[in-house]
């Protein structure tokens, strides 16, 4: 108990020491360059409050429930005993496919996970404001969190097999770089920022626990080289398959259009 | 409070994905009973309000906030001044990152290790210190370069493009094992706070500049501070 709530103060004041260096930038510009008072101010400090009480709240909960969790499964699932279904004997061969509970693990949770992503909601709720209400806020989260599920379920994939990660990025930067040529205009920005919002507070810890997991348990890896990556690969796929909503939206909408012609 | 009420549901709704995973990998994949049950509901509760009162919070504070930084100092009309916001913003949110401080000593204990620098605590601590500075000092530089692009309407993908092309030459360069740092660096740069606010101010500042579309231009802020930070480093690792 003592410890939980140590924790919990410990929490708090990370949040507020993450808000502060913008409460006094904010406070300064105010006061010396812009000489106005903050609008609303009340509704603002109002706002910050649930901001700071929300985002540690937000932590200790992870911290309690789904960190550990998270940690155990990894664990678990890479462990070569239970990928050969506990027949395997001592040092035989594991064929990359017998670690298909690791690719659906690493998928689902990079899914579910970016689903929950506070600054990745933020983002959409922005995009559907900004859009006229024309992008959805759960149109643009789905297209992102499939593409976080497909890069760690591919570079689940890339540790198992030891493949090159610069071969992976190359390959994704290409597609975006033609996607880009392609895509509606509109698009392109918000499908660049999807990529950076999506290794945030909850999917980079469980990512990296399952990363290590297994680097540490596929032979001839080592997590200091290998254990990385995920991360790399995560913010690289949500901007292909934004893009790709996107395109196929459009797609749908002028065959719509010729048809009612 | 019935605002909140309707936040809570949707904070349900969003991690319900999370504890069905749990929940089916747990019980019929791995067949394992549930350490400690009720530590686990208790933070699940927790994390539920905790997004409610966050996102509450963000359409009080943090978004008009931002739009209305943006709107100030446009009308103020001083480039300058949103030159140095811009860089204050990007940097002070970065350099006390708890995550950015944690990858960066640990990339000095992996340089020192493979006998790049001096494996002593000084030489490493102010190797670690370097690096964080460089890392917040890219992320201003993104912010200003961002907040300019807006300004003047360039397009996005050009600069973006451009970053790529130069971190994948720069990778070539670089030592092996600064190359994993620089591209976790880029990730860790992008806080909960910092997204919101940034966003905000690049849709407030493309609403209010004339000429420019917000969907366009006011997006792109994210990705220019993911992207700088690897190139950067890139280079800190090729310099020391």
């Amino acid at each position: 108990m003592e410890e939980l709530i140590e924790k919990i103060v410990m929490t708090f004041l990370t949040t507020v020491r993450d808000v502060a260096p913008i409460g006094v930038l904010l406070i300064f510009f105010q006061t010396f360059v812009l000489k106005t008072p903050v609008p609303n101010l009340k509704k603002v400090i109002v706002g910050f409050i649930y901001v700071i009480s929300g985002l540690a709240l937000f932590l200790i909960g992870l911290e309690q429930a789904l960190f550990p969790l998270g940690d155990l499964m990894a664990k678990q699932l890479t462990d070569p005993a239970f990928i050969t279904g506990g027949r395997g004997t001592e040092g035989q061969f594991i064929e990359w496919w017998q670690y298909y509970w690791v690719y659906i693990f690493a998928a689902a949770i990079g899914f579910s996970t970016t689903v929950a992503e506070p600054s990745l909601i933020a983002v959409s709720i922005k995009a559907n404001e900004t859009s006229g209400g024309a992008l959805k806020p759960w149109g643009l989260r789905i297209a992102v969190a499939v593409g976080v599920a497909v890069s760690i379920a591919l570079g689940a994939f890339r540790i198992v097999t030891g493949t090159s990660l610069a071969y992976y990025m190359m390959a994704g930067y290409l597609i975006v770089i033609v996607q880009t040529i392609f895509a509606p205009k509109m698009i392109v920005p918000l499908a660049y920022d999807s990529g950076g919002v999506t290794t945030s507070t909850v999917t980079v810890p469980l990512v990296t626990a399952l990363g290590l997991g297994l680097a540490s348990t596929v032979p001839g890896r080592s997590p200091l080289v290998d254990g990385f990556g995920l991360i790399a690969l995560a913010s690289l796929f949500p901007m292909i398959t934004v893009m790709g909503y996107a395109q196929i939206s459009q797609y749908i909408q002028s065959r719509k259009e010729r048809i009612a012609l | 409070m019935q605002q909140f009420y309707k936040t809570l549901v949707d904070a349900l709704r969003d991690l319900a994905p999370i504890v069905g995973v749990v929940l089916f990998f747990q019980l019929i994949v791995l067949q394992q009973p549930f350490p400690e049950p009720m530590k686990i509901a208790g933070g699940m509760i927790a994390v539920v309000i905790g997004l409610a009162l966050f996102i509450q919070g963000l359409e009080l504070s943090l978004f008009p906030l931002g739009e209305n930084m943006a709107g100030a100092l446009v009308r103020k009309g001083s480039v300058p001044w949103l030159i140095i916001f811009s860089f204050a913003l990007g940097f002070g949110t970065t350099v006390a990152e708890p995550a950015l401080i944690a990858v960066s000593q640990e990339a000095a204990r992996i340089t020192a290790s493979a006998g790049m620098i001096e494996a002593t605590d000084d030489a490493q601590s102010s190797y670690a210190f370097g690096l964080r500075m460089t890392v917040a000092i890219s992320v201003g530089v993104a912010i200003i370069v961002g907040v300019l692009r807006i300004i003047k309407g360039w397009p996005l993908q050009y600069i973006i493009i451009g970053g790529y092309l130069m971190i994948v030459v720069l990778t070539q360069f670089a030592p092996e094992s600064i190359i994993g740092v620089a591209y976790d660096s880029g990730g860790v740069t992008t806080s909960t706070i910092t997204v919101p606010l940034v966003t905000a101010l690049g849709i407030g500042l493309s609403t209010v500049i004339k000429g420019r579309n917000p969907m366009i231009d006011g997006f792109g802020l994210i990705a220019l501070a993911s992207l700088f930070p690897i190139g950067f480093v890139l280079m800190y690792g090729i310099i020391i």
